[in-house]
């Protein structure tokens, strides 16, 4: 389900590591547990953000949520097809549902990332 | 508070064995959604869908003097609804702020039923003592632990209802019910009434049923599109029809003139409580006005967002939403009553930022044979 090349935020964000650039998005139990999603807000290209720091919004609904940057850097790329089509988070929230991408200012900041096996965990303890 | 300590309807079971995600809703128990809110909300439009509206409350009011209590308790006229008839009403304190919003079914010459919001239960039952202390011959009972409420909305409701009863469901006109209506063998009363903008009844019977009828029902209308259906579409759906909703579009410090509810103020009925208040609003001006908004901007408004003019707050949104039907983001919202016109350019503030809408006429959506 969860995608081993990934790394992991408690807060349900992934990062998939492509050299110096980290393309980042909301995980599968993110989007589940949020229902159908119908307005993505992301940040301009160019915005510096820290890791841990909102860097977008997801609503779904009933809900309102902020999304937390896995990675501190520069947003290169933002998924421009998000605004037209929110619900491409809850069809492939791991694939083209990916939020945006970020030029990695500390890419030592991974580690303090989970890898899947810890994810996974957290996500059955988060449900009980 | 913790999920085993919430207020579980009888059909609490029934929601678990379908799949149904539960939520904290006013303290009871309740399913949000089966499968996705969406999904639930265009099927009851398309199809149909069924509810557990089992929290709601129920007051038994009877006696020679039922009727004057409620002509005093209630804004809107008891005197011309018929046996059997059920009739919308706001129901006032004195300031004329709303105690709550309910249903009046007449079920015999001195006999009404009201149904009442499930947050307001309490308040409402305590309310109509003390307004009945001047009425001796009204005996007013809190009903709602033996009362469960099924609510069948959608196009498709007739047609499923009707392979379950023998009834003429076609004479049950819009905001009339039937009393010991046999539905697949449970005695029901049975009204055309909802709150989803779509046709449908609503099924009142004992608690002890309840889980055996929710379960048939979903059988024989597996075939015409029944799905069981959340609080979340239930929702959306009454949102789109612009249908207030307690504590959201009024509240004990909102007149029911400010929520666009004054076709249900009869001041010519006689005295009521609020009347005076509301009379002398009429006079002076609304303080405030409830319109529906269409964002014109990106974003989607929600419950308490501040409504901007020119930069300035000037009101608030009490209903935000994504609309599924219209597919667009609408809101319902208080401003002054100078910027309700329709098309009136205002802005909501959205995480800090004016985000673009106009006010538009409401109901958003109204279903199309009505």
């Amino acid at each position: 389900m969860y995608p081993a090349e990934f790394r992991y935020t408690k807060t349900h964000e992934w990062a998939k590591v492509e050299g110096d650039l980290a393309r980042v998005g909301i995980t599968n139990y993110a989007q589940e547990h949020l229902g159908d999603i119908v307005f993505v807000e992301l940040p301009e290209v160019g915005r510096q953000v820290k890791q841990g720091e909102a860097f977008g919004v997801v609503e779904s609904v009933k809900a309102v949520s902020d999304c937390y940057a896995p990675v501190s850097g520069e947003v290169v790329e933002v998924n421009g097809v998000l605004a037209d089509k929110p619900e491409t988070l809850n069809q492939d929230p791991h694939g083209e549902g990916w939020m945006v991408v970020i030029r990695m200012s500390d890419p030592a900041e991974l580690g303090n990332l989970m890898d899947v096996a810890a994810y996974e965990k957290h996500c059955e303890e988060e449900a009980h | 508070m913790g999920m085993e300590e919430l207020k579980k309807t009888p059909l609490y079971g029934n929601h678990l064995k379908y799949g149904g995600r539960i939520i904290d809703f006013a303290g009871w128990a309740l399913p949000v959604q089966f499968r996705s809110i969406i999904e639930e909300h265009h099927q009851v439009r398309k199809a149909a869908g069924l509810f557990d509206v089992s929290d709601m409350g129920e007051l038994d009011i009877r006696g020679p003097q039922a009727l004057d209590l409620l002509q005093y308790a209630l804004t809107n006229d008891m005197s011309t609804v018929a046996v059997n008839q059920v009739r919308y009403s706001p129901m006032c304190n004195h300031r004329g702020g709303v105690v709550d919003d309910l249903l009046v079914y007449r079920l015999g010459e001195d006999h009404y039923f009201l149904v009442i919001n499930a947050a307001n239960i309490e308040k409402d039952y305590n309310w109509v003592k003390e307004l009945a202390g001047r009425f001796p011959g009204a005996k007013v009972e809190n009903v709602s632990d033996k009362v469960a409420e099924l609510a069948l909305q959608g196009p498709n409701s007739e047609a499923i209802l009707s392979r379950l009863t023998r009834a003429d469901l076609s004479a049950i006109r819009y905001y009339w019910c039937a009393q010991d209506v046999e539905v697949a063998g449970v005695r029901c009363m049975v009204s055309r009434t909802g709150y989803t903008g779509e046709d449908g009844f609503e099924i009142f019977c004992s608690p002890e049923e309840a889980p055996g009828l929710w379960d048939t029902l979903l059988e024989e209308g597996d075939e015409l599109g029944l799905w069981p259906c959340g609080l979340g579409c239930r929702d959306t759906l009454r949102f789109e029809a612009a249908m207030p909703l307690y504590g959201q579009e009024m509240d004990d410090d909102t007149t029911p003139l400010e929520a666009g509810l004054g076709k249900y103020v009869k001041f010519d009925k006689g005295d009521f409580v609020g009347r005076e208040p509301l009379l002398e609003e009429k006079r002076t001006g609304l303080r405030k006005k409830l319109v529906g908004l269409e964002m014109v901007g990106r974003g989607i408004a929600r419950t308490g967002y501040p409504v901007l003019k020119d930069g300035e707050k000037v009101g608030y949104v009490t209903t935000g939403s994504y609309a599924p039907t219209l597919d667009k983001n609408l809101a319902l919202a208080f401003v002054p009553p100078q910027l309700a016109e329709v098309g009136t350019g205002l802005q909501v503030e959205i995480r800090g930022r004016g985000v673009g809408a106009r006010v538009v006429k409401t109901p958003f959506y109204r279903r199309r044979d009505k």
